[in-house]
């Protein structure tokens, strides 16, 4: 998978930028392409047989092979590959093999839930992330710095079940503020999205702390210091627009990993997401809901790349997309 | 020719008077709307289809059968059948149906239903695990080889009676009718849901579905129609999926929960447990279910009899209840306890290591042998495998411990010659209908032992094969007790030869508010888990 790329240059035409997509769409044909041949030729080299997984313990032989042929599980594999590529390209993701429903519903019922989560989080991820990134810019190598980055380490590598739990314990049981699990309301969100936030805000903050770092030393920042502005107006409108780039980017990346589902958080809080859909599929052996899920968040993954792609030029007008 | 015709139409009469069975302490109050949750989401509701034991016992309460059990037990009672006969040579079954009974869709229910609905069940376009069951009806491999849709086996003269005809005697056939997958639906209503039957259900049972928000919850309602008076008590129950058990547990606590589906964990069980509601808020029972260690008798050293009855003696199976935190009790034989057939007075192989390092050395393994043993990778079953692989090192054996996914495991048993050992846990037999020789055929019997089969000791003993039959044949309702003592003698002769290490019988652990009513047998149903129809809300 590609990082956004950047060349700086003057302009930034429109013509390029339809180029840009075009090519990338391509691509993504292509990366989808080769994520389904891995990932159908992966899930059908298990030593674990999905016509057996159904037919569950008291199923005859002869139960299992009748499954087993109205599965198609006794084409060739090729076969088999190809009649799913088919349906794809019809929009058809095919059927679960334990629920008997059309796979492209299931995920779909689980979208609303999965964006919702996802947006929150990354908004906590990037406030947070940018505040504390700045603070410890500003106050470079001292005992703030320090702590925040010391934080954010911690951040980072806290298990996520841990934070989650203890949210949980301290806000919805022992509090009561927040409702402890379910999908609906504002207020059900707060708490998944604040794990999210914690955990991830520790990458923004690092990455927003040296960014900014190089960009408080440059010429320009010296000159606006010079020219008497407020370092509020310094840092907001001169400084922070040009230490969002490898933000934007990071984004990108996070719309894709969210997208994929966030198994831990979701199965704590009860939140009917993607990821939960995703890891009782693989419980169960559900090859086609696997398979699907997996599209659909190389799909994300891609397509939030391609955003923060066409994003960065807007914001940095140096930069043009290539 | 229908000798027990008169006796069976006498019992259901008796059946009918009795307003309810005699489990309740106190009187149930009907109403009261309650919230259950689970971890998964709930596969379908398709009868033909579901088959865990999450949507086993909503499917039981959706639809209904010609037989059922009585709440809490293994009776078997009529239940869409009014009467029923079997004839002398066990060969055919008559059912005469209740009549008035309808669909939640309005239609009635007639006899020509019920076989519409075993021949889809049956049909390899259904793609049922539960086809199988109906194998002794006359023309069964006619429809599961794709030459015919309708079982030749099954008559509907009128709209009232049903006949079935058997190609060999079954015992076991009236259980088979009380199985989910002989639940009947209306045609219409399949093929109206174009294929998605199992979240569009229709049936004729204590509840109808009202709502399902795939990923999130279902809501199922009391059917007022429901064909037996005062039945069921509770007026609503809503099912949250996705629920993480310990966080069910915390608004069980905090009564936002009526019942944790998926139980306890065993992190939270001792502190629950001690705790001033806890012991209301637990439901400990027994169900029909055996934990065991196959010993694979097609691998060296296993085949041989004498090491096999020595790792009998070496496994300290108290010492597993305890990793269990005492939810479960140390097992000699397949059956468990509550099975037909179980015998009490049978010893087995006591824990005993001196002896089993005795044996070993007759066998020709003074210093033991090295082995391997597999179990599936979540907790606690790890934490078993190893404690079984300490007792294995006492007596010189060393085994390494393969804890792999269920899937892998389950393809690694049914692969000959491949896995020496397999700790059973996770995926322990459970009974489909209480009667002992749902705990044959499988996973004991020769016709299991072949690739792809659930008999992981490869054990095969034509002559108790030949017991088998024998007592399966016995479908006379009056020697019920006589084939049950029979079936128990076979298991406990399949001792002798040790294909198996019979280790705990598991207990399943249900927590329920404090607000719920209805005795500890109505939440672990040995037919049905938790028993929709019963349970009740004390006002």
């Amino acid at each position: 998978m590609r990082c956004a790329t950047f060349s700086i240059r003057r302009s930034a035409g429109v013509a390029d930028m339809a180029l840009l997509i075009l090519r990338r769409l391509v691509q993504t044909a292509l990366i989808l392409l080769g994520v389904a041949a891995i990932t159908f030729l992966l899930l059908y080299a298990l030593p674990a047989d999905p016509a057996r997984m159904i037919a569950g313990r008291s199923a005859t032989a002869q139960t299992v092979a009748n499954i087993r042929r109205e599965l198609g599980l006794d084409q060739p594999l090729l076969v088999q590959f190809w009649a799913y590529l088919q349906g794809i390209v019809q929009g058809d993701l095919g059927r679960s093999y334990a629920q008997k429903t059309d796979v492209g519903s299931l995920i779909a019922a689980r979208i609303p839930a999965t964006l919702v989560l996802m947006a929150a989080g990354i908004l906590v991820e990037v406030l947070l992330g940018l505040t504390f990134g700045i603070i410890a810019a500003l106050r470079r190598g001292g005992a703030v710095d320090r702590v925040v980055m010391m934080a954010s380490f911690v951040g980072v590598s806290a298990p996520q079940f841990v934070v989650a739990l203890l949210l949980l314990y301290v806000f919805a049981v022992t509090l009561g503020w927040f409702p402890m699990s379910g999908f609906g309301t504002p207020a059900h969100v707060v708490l998944p999205a604040a794990t999210l936030g914690i955990l991830g805000a520790g990458w923004y903050a690092r990455m927003v702390r040296s960014a900014m770092i190089d960009v408080l030393n440059q010429d320009y920042v010296r000159t606006a210091r010079a020219k008497g502005l407020s370092s509020a107006r310094i840092i907001l409108r001169h400084a922070l627009p040009n230490a969002m780039l490898p933000i934007i980017a990071m984004i990108g990346i996070d719309i894709g990993q969210f997208m994929g589902g966030v198994v831990v958080v979701e199965a704590v809080y009860g939140w009917p997401g993607i990821g939960q859909l995703a890891w009782q599929a693989i419980q169960q052996v559900d090859i086609p809901i696997i398979m699907g899920v997996t599209l659909v968040s190389a799909l994300a993954i891609v397509l939030g790349n391609l955003v923060a792609d066409i994003i960065a030029p807007l914001i940095d007008p140096r930069i043009r997309a290539r | 020719m229908f000798k027990s015709w008169l006796r069976n139409t006498t019992i259901a009469t008796v059946l009918a008077l009795t307003p309810l069975p005699s489990f309740a302490q106190d009187t149930p109050q009907q109403g009261g709307d309650i919230i259950v949750t689970y971890k998964d989401d709930i596969a379908t509701l398709d009868p033909a289809i579901g088959y865990d034991w999450v949507n086993w016992s909503m499917i039981k309460s959706l639809y209904s059968r010609l037989m059922d059990y009585e709440p809490g037990t293994a009776n078997l009672i009529p239940s869409l059948a009014e009467t029923f006969g079997v004839s002398d040579d066990g060969l055919t079954y008559t059912f005469k149906l209740r009549k008035g009974v309808k669909f939640t869709n309005g239609r009635e229910v007639v006899a020509s239903d019920v076989k519409y609905s075993i021949e889809r069940a049956v049909n390899p376009k259904t793609q049922g695990p539960g086809a199988g069951f109906f194998g002794s009806i006359k023309g069964y491999e006619d429809v599961t080889g794709g030459k015919t849709t309708t079982l030749e086996g099954i008559a509907a003269p009128d709209d009232s009676t049903v006949i079935f005809h058997l190609s060999r005697p079954d015992a076991t056939f009236l259980h088979v009718l009380a199985i989910n997958f002989a639940s009947v639906v209306p045609h219409e209503a399949v093929e109206a849901a174009g294929g998605d039957f199992g979240k569009k259900p229709v049936g004729s049972g204590t509840f109808v579905l009202k709502d399902w928000t795939i990923g999130q919850h279902l809501v199922f309602e009391r059917n007022p129609e429901y064909f037996v008076k005062d039945m069921p008590h509770i007026d609503k129950f809503t099912v949250e999926v996705g629920q993480e058990p310990l966080v069910a547990l915390l608004r069980l606590q905090k009564g936002e929960v009526d019942i944790a589906g998926d139980g306890i964990p065993p992190a939270k069980f001792l502190e629950i447990k001690n705790s001033a509601d806890g012991p209301k808020m637990i439901v400990d029972g027994q169900q029909l279910q055996t934990g065991y260690i196959t010993l694979n008798t097609k691998v060296k050293p296993l085949d041989n009899l004498k090491v096999r009855q020595a790792l009998n003696m070496a496994i300290n199976k108290d010492r597993i209840t305890r990793i269990l935190n005492g939810r479960a009790t140390a097992a000699n034989q397949p059956l468990p306890p509550l099975m037909p057939g179980y015998d009490k007075s049978f010893t087995g192989y006591a824990y005993d290591v001196e002896k089993a390092k005795a044996l070993l050395a007759e066998a020709g393994f003074p210093t033991g042998f090295e082995t391997v043993l597999y179990s599936t990778n979540t907790d606690p079953q790890p934490r078993i495998a190893q404690a079984i692989q300490q007792d294995l090192a006492a007596v010189g054996v060393k085994a390494e411990v393969r804890a792999l996914a269920q899937a892998n495991v389950i393809a690694a048993g049914g692969t000959e010659g491949e896995a020496p050992m397999i700790w059973s846990g996770g995926m322990a037999w459970i009974a489909d209908f209480p009667d002992p020789s749902n705990f044959y055929g499988p996973i004991l019997g020769c016709s299991g032992a072949v690739p792809g089969g659930w008999n992981w000791s490869w054990y095969c003993n034509q002559d108790i094969d030949k017991r088998a039959v024998a007592a399966d044949s016995m479908s006379d309702p009056a020697k019920v007790a006589e084939r049950s003592a029979t079936w128990g003698k076979i298991f406990t002769d399949i001792m002798a030869d040790a294909p198996w290490i019979p280790l705990i019988n598991e207990r399943r652990v249900v927590a329920k508010s404090l607000r719920m009513g209805g005795a500890d047998n109505i939440y672990i149903d040995p037919t049905r888990v938790i028993n929709y129809d019963a349970i009740y809300v004390k006002q």
